[in-house]
């Protein structure tokens, strides 16, 4: 059977090779994202050129001066793609990683914004990712700007969402209308459940695909190299993935 | 250099010093926060560099804690930081957000002297209206508009953190943790815990020299052997991620951080001193 997660690191993995996107050689993986980190691994294990930054892994990265050279990189336009998640995530891939109710978050508090009010304006390529697909999540507004999807005109900004995707769809963003549109939904929703699941406006096709499961290659590459990959450092996330492999 | 006693490097920093603290996986001085709540340390200002975990989580809960800067504060894999959120629900902490390259550009600025910096990003962001010390301005060398984030120098009053090695001279190792020498170079003085002292001075070493950070920045340093327990150090030890599991949990009520600090801050240290 195939494992959810298995399907959002295929799903990750094909958004990454999308041809119309820019390009994707030097891609940084976050430390809490063992699903985009999975879909990074999945793509180099295939044999696509990809340089990867694991930003958790002391000997998985290329830098000596920990995120502060992560940064200077990405400022320059050196990481072209990077994945950001929200406690909130709104309609116009506005990202809040800050809190809810007054600032800083009296009603809830989130971690904090970490590089993201950076990272999201100087990569040409950001991908959201959250796995909770709920009204509370995908809001019409976010509370607080930790990032925004848009900027106008005059503000530097080399690019900006390409594609969220949850544990129950993928949307594609386009920039140029501020909107995002439901590109295919997981196996056992259906455009009505994620429509009821969604807080924010986006549009639909009248047919809505299926998320496309990894073929057998995917699959084998995912249990088998990927997971051996990925064992040291998401220990946990690999027992509950993949227990008997 | 002497050699002092972890007691008296939290000695060194007194009420209300803002302190540098680095993020979980990079040699934080749990030895040495540990002394400063045994010291009963009061209304320290804390800057996550650039982010913040359960050395910060620590100090809040034990109440040393007046305001925090950080870009993020979670215990990772252990959830989120419960004593730092419950300081927030209280109101007992002034919280300051910022996002990480802007940490780093502040203390890059004090490392070279200059009164500020500019960064891209941040533009559209909520943290800057929060912000009334980061400004905007147009880049003067743009020919046309092209706002730009200033952000002003910021020196610590004490950088902390625990190293390797050091040697006779006060040189520190912190390997592949190059970021630290940023920290120490911005502070006004750097405090620091070593696992042990090297017998050969680290700036000979050719392939040393370039993970020490020279004694010019560094005021005072003490013995604390597994000094960043529970947290990792390099390849030295791992991080203890039982012990951060069952802080995450204890930590959650008062009375439950209250059992955690008198058993882990308080008999741990009767127990080395008996």
């Amino acid at each position: 059977m195939i494992q959810p997660e298995e399907r959002m690191a295929a799903a990750l993995a094909r958004l990454i090779l999308d041809p119309a996107a820019p390009p994707a050689r030097h891609v940084a993986v976050g430390a809490a994202s063992p699903i985009p980190a999975a879909a990074c691994w999945l793509l180099r294990k295939l044999g696509t050129p990809i340089r990867l930054s694991l930003l958790h892994r002391p000997r998985g990265n290329p830098f000596s001066a920990g995120t502060r050279e992560l940064f200077d990189l990405a400022g320059q336009g050196r990481i072209d793609l990077f994945f950001l998640g929200g406690g909130q995530i709104d309609g116009q891939a506005n990202i809040n990683l800050i809190g809810t109710g007054d600032w800083p978050g009296t009603a809830a508090r989130f971690p904090g914004s970490f590089g993201s009010a950076f990272m999201y304006l100087v990569t040409p390529r950001t991908i959201l990712f959250r796995e909770e697909h709920s009204p509370r999540v995908l809001v019409p507004r976010v509370d607080f700007i930790s990032a925004p999807g848009l900027s106008p005109p005059d503000v530097f900004r080399r690019g900006t969402a390409q594609a969220l995707l949850t544990g129950k769809a993928v949307f594609r963003f386009d920039a140029a209308r501020g909107r995002f549109t439901l590109a295919s939904v997981h196996p056992g929703e259906t455009a009505e459940s994620v429509r009821a699941a969604t807080g924010f406006a986006y549009d639909a096709p009248e047919t809505v695909a299926t998320t496309a499961d990894p073929d057998p290659e995917w699959l084998a590459a995912l249990r088998g190299p990927v997971r051996a990959e990925m064992l040291e450092t998401y220990p946990e996330f690999c027992r509950r993935v993949w227990p008997t492999a | 250099m002497p050699l002092v006693s972890v007691e008296e490097l939290a000695d060194l920093v007194p009420d209300g010093a803002l302190v540098a603290l680095p993020p979980d996986n990079s040699l934080v001085p749990n030895a040495l926060v540990r002394a400063l709540i045994r010291a009963g340390r009061r209304a320290l200002r804390l800057l996550g560099v650039p982010v913040s975990g359960y050395a910060t989580d620590l100090l809040i809960g034990a109440g040393c804690v007046a305001a925090l800067e950080s870009s993020g504060v979670t215990l990772g894999e252990a959830g989120v930081a419960p004593r730092f959120l419950a300081a927030l629900k209280r109101g007992t902490l002034a919280m300051t957000d910022a996002t990480c390259p802007a940490i780093h550009t502040m203390l890059q600025a004090a490392e070279k002297g200059v009164p500020f910096m500019p960064l891209r990003g941040i533009l559209g962001s909520d943290l800057l209206a929060h912000r009334p010390d980061w400004k905007v301005i147009n880049n003067p060398f743009a020919p046309g508009a092209d706002p730009i984030v200033l952000l002003p120098a910021l020196a610590p009053d004490v950088a902390i953190f625990h190293a390797m090695m050091a040697d006779d001279d006060g040189n520190v190792h912190v390997g592949r943790r190059h970021e630290l020498a940023t920290v120490a170079h911005a502070a006004r003085r750097s405090l620091v815990t070593v696992e042990r002292m090297s017998p050969r001075n680290l700036l000979e070493d050719e392939h040393l020299a370039a993970g020490t950070i020279a004694a010019v920045y560094v005021e005072a340093i003490a013995i604390a052997e597994r000094g960043a327990w529970p947290l990792a150090l390099l390849d030295e030890y791992a991080v203890d991620s039982a012990h951060l599991a069952e802080y995450a949990r204890l930590a959650r009520s008062d009375a439950g951080f209250g059992a955690y600090l008198d058993r882990h801050v308080f008999e741990a240290a009767r127990r080395s001193f008996a």
